[in-house]
């Protein structure tokens, strides 16, 4: 987080915006960020962005909401009071299990769908509320950008690499080029998964006594 | 840029680029209301209104106000429950099967579709709350624990499904609409003037900004979204049916219940969507994006639906024919000859053969014959399930055959719901974007008239009437 140059690029157009991406990729820069007002497809994959794992959190949540259900349901309807409702059987859950599908199946999707939104909004830092008393600089460098306006920004502390940005920038169709020394999160570059859990879980071991040699 | 099949008809007319979406669909929010908007908001308000004192009456005098009887123990209620749930249903389908099958005509309705859907459910959750004897005792369908020694809830029954699903439909629906709404609330936030409206927006929308990668997120749960709505789509009405369809009752005992209940769900939710969007479309002038060939596609919808219910109609006629059972043969004569003949007339006119007229181009076409046809599906399928659940008025021992009529308090109730449904709806025309106007974004270059000059499925001078066509109406 501390004080970078940052370079940011206005664009008019999708299109050119990705060819820039791509082009500025390929000379070895990483583009920081892209604000869009609408998703560009292809984007992500030319900024290197890692593949979302939004889908994978649905399942595991779903696959917990299905096991508590059917865990409330056995302990309601076979364990604490077996009475006989209609004559349906209740010696075990699977006698009765046709009557309990519906259930589980709404408290599946329930589970999958809203846990999986709220760690989307966690994720993306999204609360209600959020610069409501921050202003716009909070959440976005140009407010235009929810409009029809593209903007690329690049992080990069070397002023001769802020120059062959800008002429990459204005090659591709840049309509504005602003410098300025902002604080912006620099986003991390990619790492394999390997080695991101050789970095972080290492961390988690040490409390363990080291082996004496 | 990717191949586009000339075939296609654009779906944004009139030269539109990035900005003129945002101008379009920020003006409602940003004018004032005319006077139209006010006539009718203060005629469904005041029906709202009704509604309301129809409710205190009936909690405060008890059900016996109802027109119901020992025999017909559900009428109005269940079939206004049913009905506006089925409402609900084709915006959902709008917005998660039509994007499962990425259908690029449902980015302009979409929005309005699921605004529908959450406000027929809600006026849907009136019902099964307000039918019960005993209102203040409707926490007890919920399996909490309490000082009766833990007295639960049963899961056999089909009135508690009906909780879990309606409960997780509505907030489910609610949380995709919502989040689908974020950036374009950002999009209202970034260009408003008012101070007291661009802090509300702000907080509305969450502190978007737009991000690369949090696009790439909001594409991948909306993705899952609608893939959990479809299957859940699919179960709330089916759940509805079993309603009936468990039962032992002749005419309800039915296997075919909980699909042709969906597909009659999406009949009647896809004529309740043609019905505000052309009113909509022509007072919020958004001619050049909800337009003629929208309303065509909705329409095949209407005409593949209504087959698959009048299928189901025929099947049910001729399995209670084939069945060799007395008493439902009786339910289906009754109905066809019976003291609601009437009914069951309206319902095979208005549902069977009223939509096989979409088979002409010209009439699905036209915005007239869309609009009256729309209501025609409407009357039609609440009479379905009025026909429905009228069977009980002639069960299986003839000494409990009871006819049945509704009281004032039950029509002003249904009339009061139709209120409150436009109530919400008119509010949310005003305040909300009524298109979604960041996804629309993404298929201004490949289905619009201001990039896409070389579409040969029409000559220049039809794309030209086509327009005009579009502006006027």
């Amino acid at each position: 987080m501390n004080s970078n140059k940052v370079i940011y690029g206005l664009y008019d157009d999708d299109d050119k915006l990705l060819h820039a991406t791509k082009k500025l990729v390929s000379r070895g820069f990483t583009v920081n960020e892209v604000y869009s007002p609408f998703p560009v497809h292809g984007l992500d994959t030319a900024m290197g962005l890692r593949y979302s794992r939004m889908a994978i959190t649905s399942f595991i949540y779903g696959v917990i909401g299905a096991f508590l259900i059917t865990l409330l349901m056995w302990y309601i309807m076979i364990e604490d009071w077996p009475m006989v409702i209609g004559g349906k059987p209740n010696f075990s859950y699977g006698q009765n299990l046709p009557a309990f599908i519906p259930v589980t199946f709404e408290a599946t999707v329930f589970c999958a769908a809203h846990l999986m939104v709220i760690t989307f909004l966690f994720r993306c830092g999204l609360y209600p509320g959020r610069g409501v008393f921050a202003g716009s600089k909070k959440y976005n460098p140009d407010p235009r950008t929810t409009d029809d306006k593209f903007l690329m920004e690049i992080c990069d502390v070397d002023t001769k690499k802020i120059q062959k940005i800008e002429i990459i920038m204005k090659e591709t169709g840049a309509v504005e080029i602003q410098i300025g020394d902002y604080k912006v999160k620099k986003r991390k570059k990619i790492i394999s998964i390997k080695q991101y859990l050789k970095n972080n879980l290492s961390g988690i071991f040490k409390f363990l006594p080291k082996k004496k040699k | 840029m990717h191949y586009k099949s000339p075939m296609r008809e654009p779906l944004i007319l009139g030269n539109k680029d990035l900005h003129d979406i945002t101008v379009d669909i920020a003006r409602p929010i940003e004018t004032k209301a005319n006077r139209w908007w006010w006539a009718l908001f203060t005629i469904s308000f005041a029906a709202m209104l009704w509604l309301f004192g129809c409710i205190f009456y009936l909690i405060g005098t008890g059900v016996g106000v109802w027109g119901l009887n020992n025999s017909v123990g559900w009428a109005w209620d269940i079939t206004n429950f049913v009905w506006w749930v089925g409402i609900g249903h084709a915006g959902t389908l709008i917005s998660a099967v039509l994007l499962l099958f990425r259908q690029k005509w449902r980015l302009s309705i979409n929005r309005s579709s699921e605004a529908m859907t959450i406000f027929a459910v809600v006026q849907a959750g009136l019902f099964p709350l307000i039918h019960m004897g005993r209102i203040w005792m409707a926490y007890w369908i919920f399996p909490l624990p309490n000082q009766f020694g833990s007295l639960w809830v049963n899961f056999n029954s089909p009135l508690l499904w009906d909780v879990f699903a309606i409960s997780t439909y509505f907030s489910v629906s609610l949380v995709f609409w919502y989040m689908g709404l974020i950036p374009d609330f950002a999009m209202i936030r970034d260009r408003a003037i008012n101070p007291i409206a661009k802090k509300v927006y702000t907080f509305l929308s969450f502190g978007w900004s737009g991000r690369a990668k949090h696009w790439q997120r909001h594409e991948v749960i909306s993705l899952v979204l609608a893939g959990l709505a479809t299957p859940l789509v699919l179960s709330v009405h089916s759940i509805v049916s079993m309603d009936f369809a468990t039962s032992v009752v002749a005419g309800w005992h039915t296997t075919i219940f909980p699909p042709y209940f969906v597909a009659g769900a999406i009949f009647g939710g896809f004529a309740m969507c043609q019905t505000l969007l052309l009113i909509a479309r022509k007072v919020l002038d958004l001619q050049d994006y909800i337009t003629i060939k929208h309303m065509e596609y909705m329409n095949i919808i209407i005409l593949v639906t209504g087959s698959i219910v009048g299928c189901a109609y025929l099947t049910e006629l001729f399995i209670a024919w084939y069945s060799g059972v007395e008493l439902e043969q009786y339910a289906f004569l009754d109905r066809a000859t019976g003291s609601y003949w009437w009914a069951y007339a309206i319902m095979m006119t208005c549902n069977v053969i009223s939509p096989q007229l979409m088979w002409f181009k010209k009439l699905r076409r036209n915005i007239l014959f869309t609009f009256i046809l729309a209501l025609f599906v409407h009357i039609g399928m609440w009479f379905e399930r009025f026909v429905i659940i009228i069977t009980l008025h002639r069960g299986p021992l003839p000494s409990s055959w009871h006819d049945y009529s509704p009281t004032y308090i039950e029509i002003g109730t249904f009339i009061g719901t139709c209120g409150f449904f436009l109530v919400l709806f008119l509010l949310y025309a005003r305040t909300f974007p009524v298109i979604a106007q960041a996804e629309l974004k993404t298929i201004v270059k490949s289905s619009s008239t201001k990039y896409n000059k070389n579409l040969h499925y029409l000559d220049k001078e039809e794309l030209v009437k086509l327009n005009k066509i579009n502006k006027k109406k």
